[in-house]
């Protein structure tokens, strides 16, 4: 086959597994926060409910899109895309097993964080273009936010990178293989990733630039239709990125411990990797059940003077262990 | 009078700055004038009516600098339908019904007020059965508009699951209400002389099962929400409305006792069968919204007391007294106050001799609630905004009426 073809079908199959991901994920979302809630979520559609996003979708599609008066309209019809086409892009160096890898970088991790980074903008865009002000809170306070998460979200990813040794996500797991999970000798790390990571999500307890209960729906209030359908996909295409990556870094990607390479290395690994993502998903839906919003100030200084100093600190720790370590124990890299 | 402020507002989005406008509306003195809104470094938002947090349909005029708010104002009048008016012209019986619409969260408290003042200017004497009827159904009520607060509070700093372990109690206190007084919300059950129905052996068997969960219930309500670290640190020392204020501004009710002052009408002015009863009544000084959820939550728990004693004690006898179809109340004027879960809730009732009220004057606690919290919202962040206007537990019903 020729290069083309196999990168367009690459591309084919990442944004097939994006929509088939916002699809069951928006259907698990529903369930979980049901049965967190004493309710039971959908039930009449399908087996269980399950055609519920189906028909939600549907209604999305055909829905009336009005364009509100007083936009900027080509910056409002760009915001969508520009929040949904970098979500898209942060699939590609996810590596999903061995083999199963749509562009294999050598400083995947790097990549995947600034693809992801970009998707701010679109979302300052939307609230910037939508001549709200509502919209117009909920896009300074993404962008407050981001400039607050990214640098300790990077910092938290550190630590395993310095145990690997490489930037590639791919061999960041083969050097799980066979050894310790990073979450046991990064386990500090792995928390400060999970608070970043939820911020960076925009998820409970940090969903500052949506905040229903204070910015009616923040930058995305002036959306209707297929629009908001996409703004609301890339939110939930960014989770499934930030599990992965929680996956790949902290819980050994497609490995499982005793379990011997072999077996793992195509599709059977990309299962593992499926399963341990959704896990941390179930997790992410638990906490936004449960959990009330930070404000914003606490936010912030969540971020500046705990997030920031403590992954420092912890990235010396890591540097020592990782120089020192072997010379101390005896030669164990 | 100058009926300009009525539509004050017709122009602030507008790129046209009204400099030549003789008259200032007292909302627009203080915020920027003559240039677009959203062109200055102050933002003025309209949070509502058809805001999520605003408790039905308030509307509050915040002038933000940033997210923190200069300057608020709240436009009520939404939800006005003219009860006290719409009062003059029912019967004495049929007022209930009127009532309930007020204060739509805790009906059978409304009720009672005019019940109360009704049976003040007829001199009725009502039978202890019916009293202490009364005690239990605006108990349960009690519980049940604490609850909506409760949930609807959790809201308001963001947590979504707190709010449908609520609803399933008050589920429960709704089906003892129908049971009883044959509807969920609209009870018109209290009735000058008694109330309608007796209570029925299915409620009593309901009201034993509420009793058997509720307070495993409440203990999971305090770890779900207030024992969150997230939640303290939302409501600690946010939104203080001090003893002086409080006063000043005529607060009652769990709003006022948070503040320090432990004025309960059950207590100091005891109506029905409270003066039988044995509950307290849970204070605090600090004036934070923590202080008033903690108040709040106090008072279900003591609400779940009396309701203990009630239905163990309930008296045997008539449930309404001997009163004629038609009730004509001699010339006369009686003002009757119950503490409903909101604060003082007071009816004025001036009577000309005739089947109808010449006046009625009802008392929203929440129309004083509101004002405070209106008073108290500036130099605070928009999310304290939301989160002060709900602790105040405002029922728009009860303040437009």
């Amino acid at each position: 086959m020729s290069p083309v073809l196999i990168a367009t079908l690459r591309v084919l199959a990442a944004v097939g597994l994006m929509l088939l991901n916002g699809v069951v994920l928006i259907y698990m979302l529903r369930k979980v926060l049901g049965h967190l809630h004493v309710r039971l979520g959908p039930t009449e559609l399908g087996p269980a409910g399950m055609f519920q996003t189906l028909a939600d979708v549907v209604k999305l599609l055909t829905k009336e899109d009005p364009t509100p008066g007083m936009v900027d309209r080509v910056l409002y019809f760009l915001a969508p895309l520009i929040v949904f086409v970098p979500s898209l892009a942060a699939y590609a160096a996810l590596p999903f097993s061995s083999s199963i890898i749509a562009a294999d970088l050598d400083a995947g991790l790097l990549f995947t964080f600034a693809i992801l980074s970009l998707v701010t903008l679109g979302i300052f865009a939307a609230g910037w273009a939508s001549y709200n002000k509502w919209s117009l809170l909920g896009a300074m306070r993404s962008i407050a936010q981001q400039v607050t998460y990214e640098v300790p979200l990077l910092l938290a990813a550190l630590p395993p990178v310095m145990i690997a040794g490489s930037m590639n996500l791919a061999d960041i797991v083969r050097a799980q293989q066979g050894s310790v999970w990073f979450i046991v000798p990064c386990f500090p790390a792995f928390l400060f990733f999970l608070v970043a990571g939820l911020i960076e999500a925009n998820q409970t307890p940090f969903d500052m630039s949506e905040a229903e209960s204070e910015l009616v729906a923040g930058f995305a209030t002036e959306y209707a239709s297929m629009k908001f359908g996409l703004l609301f996909l890339s939110e939930f295409s960014n989770t499934f990125v930030f599990s992965a990556l929680m996956v790949t870094l902290f819980f050994g990607g497609w490995t499982l411990p005793f379990v011997p390479d072999a077996l793992l290395s195509g599709v059977g690994g990309a299962v593992v990797f499926m399963i341990k993502t959704y896990l941390v998903i179930a997790v992410l839906m638990w906490v936004r059940g449960t959990l009330p919003r930070v404000r914003i100030d606490q936010l912030l200084s969540l971020g500046w003077k705990v997030l920031l100093p403590a992954t420092l600190v912890w990235i010396v720790i890591t540097g020592l262990a990782v120089k020192l370590g072997p010379a101390l124990i005896g030669g164990v890299s | 009078m100058d009926p300009r402020h009525l539509v004050e507002h017709a122009g602030w989005l507008t790129d046209t700055p009204p400099t030549d406008v003789g008259f200032v509306p007292a909302s627009l003195r203080r915020a920027p004038m003559g240039v677009d809104a959203l062109d200055t470094e102050r933002l003025i938002v309209n949070m509502g009516p058809q805001h999520p947090s605003t408790h039905g349909v308030l509307r509050v005029l915040l002038e933000l600098d940033g997210e923190e708010v200069v300057a608020a104002e709240s436009v009520i009048g939404y939800l006005h339908r003219g009860i006290e008016k719409l009062a003059e012209h029912r019967r004495y019986n049929a007022v209930g019904t009127l009532m309930d619409r007020g204060d739509y969260v805790s009906g059978i408290h409304n009720e009672l007020a005019f019940a109360l003042a009704a049976e003040a200017i007829m001199e009725i004497e009502v039978p202890r059965r019916a009293q202490w009827l009364r005690v239990l159904m605006a108990e349960l009520n009690r519980i049940a508009s604490h609850l909506v607060w409760y949930g609807t509070f959790g809201l308001d700093t963001g947590a979504m699951g707190q709010f449908l372990y609520a609803v399933r109690d008050r589920e429960a206190l709704l089906d003892i209400l129908e049971d009883v007084t044959g509807q969920r919300m609209m009870f018109n059950y209290v009735r000058p002389g008694g109330v309608v129905a007796d209570i029925t052996p299915t409620a009593v068997e309901k009201i034993h099962a509420f009793l058997s969960t509720i307070d495993t219930h409440l203990d999971e309500h305090d770890q779900l929400l207030g024992g969150n670290e997230i939640f303290q640190g939302r409501v600690r020392g946010v939104g203080t409305i001090d003893l002086e204020t409080a006063i000043a501004f005529g607060l009652t009710g769990a709003n006022l006792r948070a503040s320090g002052l432990g004025f309960d009408v059950r207590k100091d002015r005891p109506y029905a069968a409270y003066d039988e009863m044995d509950f307290a009544v849970p204070m605090s000084s600090d004036g934070d919204c923590l202080a008033r959820y903690l108040v709040r939550m106090g008072e279900m728990r003591e609400a779940v007391r009396i309701v203990r004693q009630c239905i163990e004690g309930l008296p045997e006898g008539e449930f309404m007294a001997k009163v004629p179809k038609v009730l004509r109340p001699p010339v006369g004027e009686a003002y009757a106050a119950v503490e409903s879960p909101r604060g003082e809730l007071g009816v004025h009732l001036v009577s000309d001799g005739s089947d109808t009220p010449y006046r009625m004057r009802y008392r929203p606690p929440a129309l004083y609630a509101l004002q405070a919290a209106e008073a108290i919202l500036p130099g605070t962040l928009l999310a304290d905004a939301v989160v002060i206007l709900g602790s105040v537990d405002v029922v728009l019903g009860e303040i437009d009426r």
